[in-house]
């Protein structure tokens, strides 16, 4: 997703020349074509987060559309008063990136996890949360970023992600995108977990269960027409890379402000910090972040019809 | 208007407003009285009528809670009435207790500290980049500085010789709990800002013909960023609020504010 995220800006950096890119001293063989095509665009902050953001803001007030990049969490908590104060509260055009959204970065420890980003930002006021299933989305979503005025974060996973989709889309901050039809259950995913969605499908169609997966690429705003949508044609399961406080949070807010039934399940991260090492797929499998844990979940909904 | 009439009359409504409605700063407001009065009379190029005017000079007011002072410069230049003033802080008015940018000519919103400096070094390099030639201050309290975002700004800001940019710090020695020698040591703060690269001018923050000095641009072969250090006193101009601690909380009853008044010249 990082190397579909860096290709997409410069070709759009080509014909708008109000794009920057700064970094945190992170995106080493990634950032230099960038900053060696546009040097009066680029921007390396060195390790200062906030400074970077704030810096962000004041370009952005300047005219510029600004996007500031690191790894996991310190584009994100490390400023996020940067964020809600200096970016959202003033609207301005600054695109916080993130890579190794979710546990990209597993084996690293608790410091490298990305997984209360989308709580921490989905609040904020005026902001767009993106988090793309696959280098498909993460191209069509960096284009949609920057014609949509305001702040935004951007979560990517890190590099060599399975495509999920056959082919580019065109699609909108805020659309949501029917991954694979079915009629008697909705599971809904965002970010590189996608392909767990995908697979969950597969998976209860050898059962007979006929899945619909619907990938969400946009958290904030949420698609909440097909959230509703969802919830008034069967049970609803959600995965994602993520502790409380996102896709599931988002999609229950949405379900209550519309008083629309909540029969639903979350695939979630525990809050309780993951302690060990692993790989994505290890901590994924330890945890129940699954296709597996979906298929189970879907099971319960199913064997428990909502009381009407 | 010279700047010390405008100074002492931004002084008047100040504790005016904040007498009215009984808000906190007071004497922070005072101690920066003379340097938006020398900033908005002799050193920044702006248009009233036209807040947004892109050839403006960029005035970032990092210490937020000095807001109604701000609020009083920008009316005395003609930025909205005089008369709106009076509804500072009160239920729906757009004159916040912190500097708000839905004010006219209030460039940034702040009020938690240590955000000013960075985001006006970002746009002292959007300038310098842009080559679009107005110049950038953001004008920070000395206390503010225990904020450990200004100093990643102060080292990018030397580092990349944003000669444009200005740092004006108001340094009356006060924060909330006590001195700033007493809370957190800064000095040798002209030490500081130079081993981070920048030119320091340090000036009495009261003496008009000193801040326009120490405000001028520097000369064209001087690339390196600029520290005005304006040693103020907490409080200026109403000799009981000068270097009292509470008159950081405290806002003057009708007869203080009658003594206050008349010590800065107003009528009361």
């Amino acid at each position: 997703m990082r190397t579909t995220f860096i290709k997409t800006l410069m070709e759009l950096a080509e014909t708008d020349s109000r794009i920057w890119l700064m970094t945190g001293d992170l995106g080493y063989s990634v950032l230099e074509p960038f900053a060696a095509r546009f040097p009066e665009r680029y921007i390396n902050a060195g390790v200062a987060e906030q400074n970077m953001t704030g810096m962000a803001a004041g370009i952005a007030a300047s005219g510029g559309i600004v996007f500031t990049y690191s790894i996991a969490n310190f584009p994100v908590a490390r400023a996020l008063e940067q964020i809600r104060n200096d970016v959202c509260y003033h609207n301005l055009s600054v695109k916080v990136v993130a890579v190794g959204g979710g546990l990209a970065y597993g084996a690293q420890g608790y410091s490298h996890h990305a997984v209360e980003d989308l709580a921490f930002t989905r609040v904020l006021p005026n902001m767009t949360v993106v988090a793309p299933g696959d280098p498909y989305e993460t191209s069509a979503l960096t284009k949609a970023l920057v014609a949509t005025p305001g702040p935004a974060y951007l979560r990517l996973g890190k590099a060599g992600e399975a495509l999920v989709h056959s082919a580019e889309l065109d699609i909108k901050i805020g659309q949501s995108i029917t991954v694979r039809d079915g009629d008697d259950c909705t599971i809904f995913s965002t970010g590189g977990v996608l392909t767990e969605a995908v697979r969950a499908h597969a998976l209860l169609a050898g059962e007979g269960i006929n899945a619909r997966v619907i990938s969400m690429p946009t958290v904030q705003p949420l698609d909440s027409l097909a959230v509703v949508e969802a919830a008034l044609r069967g049970p609803i399961v959600t995965i994602e890379e993520h502790g409380v406080g996102g896709l599931a949070s988002a999609i229950g807010d949405a379900l209550i402000d519309a008083g629309a039934p909540v029969h639903m399940k979350a695939i979630r991260l525990p809050q309780t910090p993951l302690s060990c090492a692993g790989s994505q797929e290890w901590l994924r499998a330890q945890y129940g972040v699954t296709a597996e844990a979906v298929v189970h979940a879907v099971h319960s909904l199913l064997a428990v019809p909502l009381i009407q | 208007m010279t700047s010390r009439e405008l100074a002492q009359m931004i002084r008047a409504d100040a504790l005016r407003m904040t007498a009215a409605t009984k808000a906190s700063h007071i004497a922070s407001c005072l101690s920066i009285a003379d340097i938006l009065a020398v900033l908005y009379s002799n050193v920044l190029q702006f248009r009233a009528n036209e807040p947004k005017w892109p050839a403006r000079d960029r005035l970032v007011v990092s210490k937020g809670h000095a807001a109604a002072i701000v609020y009083a410069v920008l009316a005395r230049k003609g930025f909205f009435r005089v008369e709106e003033l009076s509804t500072y802080t009160h239920d729906g008015s757009i004159f916040t207790g912190h500097v708000s940018h839905h004010v006219p000519g209030v460039e940034f919103s702040t009020g938690s500290l240590g955000h000013g400096l960075p985001v006006g070094t970002g746009m002292a390099l959007a300038a310098q980049r842009m080559s679009t030639g107005h110049r950038t201050f953001v004008l920070l309290s000395d206390g503010e500085l225990d904020e450990g975002s200004n100093w990643e700004a102060i080292l990018f800001a030397g580092h990349h010789k944003l000669r444009d940019l200005t740092a004006i710090v108001d340094a009356n020695g006060i924060q909330s709990f006590g001195t700033v020698s007493e809370v957190l040591e800064l000095e040798p703060l002209p030490d500081k800002f130079r081993n981070f690269g920048w030119l320091v001018r340090e000036i009495d923050g009261h003496d008009h013909a000193a801040l326009r000095t120490a405000l001028e641009p520097t000369p064209v072969n001087e690339t390196r960023p600029v520290l005005v250090l304006a040693r103020t006193v907490k409080g200026a101009g109403v000799s009981f609020m000068e270097n009292e601690l509470r008159w950081h909380y405290r806002s003057a009853n009708p007869q203080e504010l009658q003594d206050a008044l008349a010590e800065v010249g107003a009528p009361s």
